[in-house]
């Protein structure tokens, strides 16, 4: 752990874990650390520990064991000045359907204290900048998804905090309200210096937008780095291909098998990471073409960041989610 | 950066307030289920005043005392739902990411309490002067009631307070509607203490706080000024509102395990 990161507004993560009542360690010993300015993306089906490692970092859970600092303040012995320094937009866009946008920016921004006559004119310039300046007077409850997540985001940066945490921003989102949260996100820690550390179980979301990423799988962080150096690692481009008769897929899954080793394709088809690379792709094609197996479809992937999580984990993401423990869910909703 | 209590208290009870007022559902039957039971009383009950030891010829200025306790069990189910729900949404965990402190989120959550409080107590004496019953001890006497109402009203909503901080749901706040109502009934909501002469009954309604509720405010309808009677309608509002708000506390302690 450096000192550097303890100054600045970066996280610092030692041996965490989460053990909860008669359940699983939802968190089970992670290290990671987040630089000032990067964005983070936790990446993890349902059910891996994010929600809880989130909750853990912000102050709204104790952890078990192992320490944490964010904004260099310890979660445990420290949580007002924690809390001081960060935002948080965590899973469920948590807003009072009966309150306007404007209104839950105020209450927000004097609760944190900011000063009467900057409440108004913070709360506009962020309404404004989610784009949700045209409904502020309107009543939240009639607001979609998206501007529910939107406004999440504005309350959450309401008194200029330097690390900001975000469970899941885009889950149910469409892919328009998905892009614009995605730019405000990456504006934030490029233009204003915001750490992010952002929780999601969308590939894409985390190629897109993070800096590094860390993959957690049951509780345990199993690979981190870019998504760049985690391709890298797993280096391989992966061939599949879909038989014209259905009769012929075990063939082709033993004609494949000479070329590397087999990795997720889709119901019908047969994929392999190819041993040599993109070269081998002619010698696929003609050793299928040799044992008279026709191809209906042939496609050549790049390694993405399910191929990695394929590699550490030995399941896809898509599906590898379970249900969160209910004991995982924030200590305000549990029954006492 | 960091507000002060006194901030908090008063944007939380704007919030209440705006809440409240925002549901129209909340006000409605707080106010009219209490004065439809106040008709269906007087008109079924009306030769009661002929007992002897009745303490007043009019049956509606003796009854007239159940609206405000009545109105006040709405307040445990308002106040509790609406934290309930809090709880239910995470809104309560956007506020435990603040410098908020529990005091402050408990005082603010019975503003709305309050608010309803007074305007209940306001309509249902206006329409019981207006239907004919007495107030003895005058137009000072108006305003002591309202305050006493109100303060029941805000003792009442601190146990809903509890509830819904305890069992953390919208349901099991409403669950304790009827049992509260269990009390009213139990206690000398329709004829005066002296004259219940079933022995378990009697019993029950001189250890149920709630009949030194009544009596509290039917010595200003019907006596005047019994600073007695006052004391300890006063005393014990004060009193479940002390238990009712520790209890409240203590429960957000927990539901709030904010490092």
């Amino acid at each position: 752990m450096t000192t550097e990161t303890q100054r600045s507004g970066g996280i610092e993560v030692e041996s965490l874990v989460r053990e909860f009542k008669n359940g699983p360690r939802a968190v089970d010993g992670i290290d990671l650390e987040v630089a000032q300015g990067e964005i983070y993306g936790f990446l993890g089906p349902n059910g891996a520990g994010k929600s809880t490692t989130v909750l853990m970092l912000t102050t709204l859970l104790p952890p078990t064991a192992g320490t944490a600092r964010v904004g260099g303040f310890d979660v445990v012995e420290q949580g007002p000045q924690v809390r001081a320094s960060i935002g948080a937009a965590l899973q469920e866009a948590a807003l009072d359907p009966l309150l306007t946008g404007r209104e839950h920016m105020r209450l927000q921004t004097a609760l944190h204290g900011l000063g009467k006559n900057q409440r108004e004119s913070r709360g506009n310039e962020l309404l404004e900048r989610v784009g949700l300046d045209y409904a502020a007077d309107r009543k939240v409850g009639g607001y979609s998804g998206g501007m529910k997540r939107r406004l999440d985001l504005a309350l959450a940066l309401a008194h200029r905090p330097r690390i900001l945490f975000l469970d899941e921003p885009t889950t149910g989102l469409d892919i328009q309200s998905r892009t614009a949260l995605w730019e405000e996100v990456a504006r934030l820690a490029a233009e204003d210096g915001v750490t992010v550390f952002l929780t999601t179980q969308y590939l894409e979301e985390a190629d897109a937008l993070a800096n590094r990423v860390g993959i957690i799988d049951h509780g345990h962080l199993v690979a981190e780095g870019t998504p760049a150096e985690l391709k890298a690692e797993i280096g391989r481009l992966t061939v599949e291909a879909v038989p014209r008769e259905e009769g012929d897929r075990e063939r082709m899954t033993a004609v494949l098998g000479r070329f590397g080793q087999g990795a997720g394709s889709s119901p019908r088809g047969v994929a392999v990471r190819l041993d040599g690379g993109e070269s081998q792709l002619a010698e696929v094609v003609r050793a299928l073409d040799s044992e008279g197996i026709a191809i209906e479809r042939l496609q050549l992937h790049a390694p993405s960041l399910d191929d990695v999580f394929l590699a550490k984990t030995g399941r896809s993401l898509e599906g590898a989610g379970e249900e969160e423990p209910a004991e995982a869910e924030p200590e305000t909703a549990a029954p006492a | 950066m960091s507000s002060s209590l006194g901030n908090q208290v008063g944007q939380l009870a704007r919030r209440s307030v705006v809440r409240t007022l925002r549901q129209p559902a909340q006000i409605v039957p707080a106010i009219v289920f209490p004065l439809f039971l106040l008709a269906v009383n007087t008109g079924g009950l009306k030769d009661a005043t002929s007992l002897p030891g009745f303490p007043t010829d009019s049956y509606l200025t003796f009854i007239l005392a159940v609206p405000f306790i009545q109105g006040a069990l709405f307040s445990v189910m308002n106040s509790g739902t609406d934290l309930a729900r809090d709880i239910e949404t995470g809104f309560l965990n956007r506020l435990a990411l603040t410098p908020l402190r529990g005091a402050a989120l408990l005082s603010g959550l019975l503003a709305g309490a309050t608010v309803l409080g007074v305007v209940q107590a306001v309509v249902y004496l206006a329409v019981g002067l207006i239907a004919g019953a007495e107030m003895a001890a005058g137009a000072g006497g108006a305003l002591v009631l309202v305050l006493l109402s109100v303060t029941i009203t805000v003792a009442f909503g601190t146990i809903g307070l509890f509830a819904a901080l305890r069992f953390g749901t919208g349901e099991a706040v409403q669950g304790l509607f009827p049992v509260f109502f269990v009390f009213l009934f139990l206690s000398a909501m329709t004829l005066p203490l002296d004259l219940l002469t079933t022995d378990w009954f009697h019993a029950i309604a001189s250890v149920n706080p709630v009949t030194y509720l009544l009596e509290a405010i039917r010595s200003l309808l019907i006596e005047g000024w019994n600073l007695g009677d006052l004391a300890l309608g006063f005393g014990i509002a004060a009193a479940i509102g002390a238990i009712g708000m520790t209890a409240a506390s203590s429960a957000l302690k927990t539901r709030l395990v904010r490092t």
